[in-house]
């Protein structure tokens, strides 16, 4: 127990960077996917093509490659070109790559909404950006909180990734002291935390999907 | 394209005049040249078979869906015209959400917004089309509830609700944005027959205020009781259209006694 003790203020030091990670790519991935999503669905053809294209690219390689890319190989780029320290690195990596899983699901979500209710709105002189805000968005929300909350677990399992950056993140802060203390419960330590993190954002979004649930479709 | 008159005062601006809308949907021509006038108070009834292009008419009158040929003029206002060589064109966006202001639609399946209670579906569009105050627009929208009969849902959702209680919360919605025209589309079509009394009762009580009407409907009573004049399509044309009594009683074309005959 004492050892546990011993150990956990570099887990929670390591816990903030995990954290820090977390929110701002959250913060900065969810409206971004909105984006993504509502052009997406634009009427200009080049431009769905183009954001099909980007959900392509960033779906279909590795968020650790995208990472890499952007801190070793970004810098190299004719210009684009840019030198991030290693911080804003990942979170560009990050943002890039869960923007594009959510404007699948904002898409999926807004496609779900009936023709009636896009027609209601018309009919009452609601104009497009005003349909989209004051009666699909809302809707939408709704319909992808399950997915999202997915999304959103699996965000904090992946922050572990920025590793590769040498970044002490939670993993890593653990795997420095299993390395050298010679034994693995800072892995059972850090697992806990994990799952903390989890618990709560489960708790969450159970509280939101409870919340929503005041009325039926 | 004024049409002329014999008598010796003008006819007044009619509120609204379709001329010739023709409207195909890919292969198929769902309607081929229907025209239609309708004066202030006037109640509408649009009845026919399924698939002869009655509710792609309406839809087409409040820009639901658009036109490839022919004229809307709504209150004197152009909507869409077509010129001698053929070309339709509509006036610019602002214009056409301006125009169709003036129209309300109720739908077949209500098309209620299921995340706002029934008063903030009430409320919604006068305060954010027309940027009014909540504290202005509730007191109106209390009024529209108690009208149709539902004040005490208020504070309910719509899955909460009858389908008749759902479609007269959407003709109060329809309402509270002030029309001058009240488009219905199969209004009862989706409601259980011992239903669709209450809604045709609400319907019948805005006829009486001479609210301007045009009902798309499968319900021949009340298109014989409240309808000034009744249009029957089939095929995307209209084959007759007269007074209410008249084409109830001796209609004159075989396709519309062969209708009227299955539906009575």
């Amino acid at each position: 127990m004492d050892y546990v003790l011993n150990i956990l203020p570099p887990l929670i030091e390591g816990t903030g960077v995990t954290l820090q990670v977390f929110v701002i790519t959250l913060m900065l991935s969810v409206p971004l996917g909105l984006a993504l999503a509502l052009l997406r669905l634009s009427r200009i053809a080049p431009v769905r093509a183009a954001v099909g294209g980007y959900i392509w690219l960033m779906r279909g390689t590795p968020l650790m490659l995208q990472m890499l890319f952007i801190y070793f190989a970004l810098p190299f780029v004719p210009v684009i070109g840019v030198r991030l320290p290693d911080f804003p690195a990942a979170i560009v990596a990050f943002v890039l790559n869960y923007a594009a899983y959510f404007a699948e699901i904002f898409r999926a979500g807004i496609q779900s909404i009936e023709r009636g209710q896009y027609e209601g709105a018309k009919v009452l002189g609601l104009s497009y950006a005003q349909t989209m805000r004051r009666i699909v968005l809302p809707q939408v929300i709704k319909r992808i909180l399950p997915p999202v909350s997915n999304e959103t677990i699996t965000l904090i399992k992946d922050t572990s990734l920025i590793y590769v950056l040498a970044m002490n993140d939670l993993l890593r802060a653990a795997r420095g002291i299993v390395q050298r203390d010679f034994t693995t419960s800072p892995f059972v330590v850090a697992a806990a935390f994990y799952l903390i993190m989890t618990l709560v954002l489960t708790y969450g979004f159970q509280h939101l999907e409870k919340k929503y649930a005041v009325y039926d479709e | 394209m004024q049409s002329m008159t014999n008598e010796a005062t003008p006819a007044p601006t009619p509120m609204l005049r379709a001329v010739d809308l023709h409207k195909r949907f890919g292969a198929i021509e769902v309607l081929k040249g229907v025209s239609l006038e309708v004066g202030r108070g006037e109640v509408i009834a649009i009845i026919g078979p399924s698939g002869s292009g009655k509710s792609t008419f309406l839809r087409c009158l409040i820009h639901l869906e658009t036109v490839q040929r022919g004229c809307i003029e709504v209150e004197g206002r152009t909507l869409v015209s077509t010129d001698t060589g053929g070309e339709c064109r509509y006036v610019a966006d602002a214009e056409i959400r301006t125009i169709c202001g003036a129209m309300g639609m109720v739908f077949q399946h209500f098309n209620l917004f299921p995340h706002l209670t029934v008063l903030e579906n009430l409320i919604e569009a006068p305060m954010t089309v027309k940027g009014l105050r909540r504290e202005d627009v509730v007191p109106k929208a209390e009024a529209l509830l108690a009208k149709v009969g539902l004040a005490d849902k208020r504070d309910a959702y719509p899955s909460r609700l009858s389908g008749g209680q759902k479609q007269r919360v959407a003709i109060a919605r329809a309402l509270a944005m002030e029309p001058d025209i009240l488009l219905f589309d199969e209004p009862t079509s989706a409601l259980d027959p011992e239903l669709t009394g209450e809604v045709l009762r609400t319907m019948r009580e805005l006829a009486d205020e001479h609210m301007t009407m045009i009902v798309v409907t499968h319900e021949m009573a009340f298109a014989r009781e409240v309808a000034s004049r009744v249009i029957f399509m089939d095929g995307g044309l209209v084959v007759e259209a007269r007074p209410a009594r008249e084409l109830f009683a001796s209609p004159e074309h075989p396709r519309t006694r062969a209708f009227l005959e299955n539906m009575l």
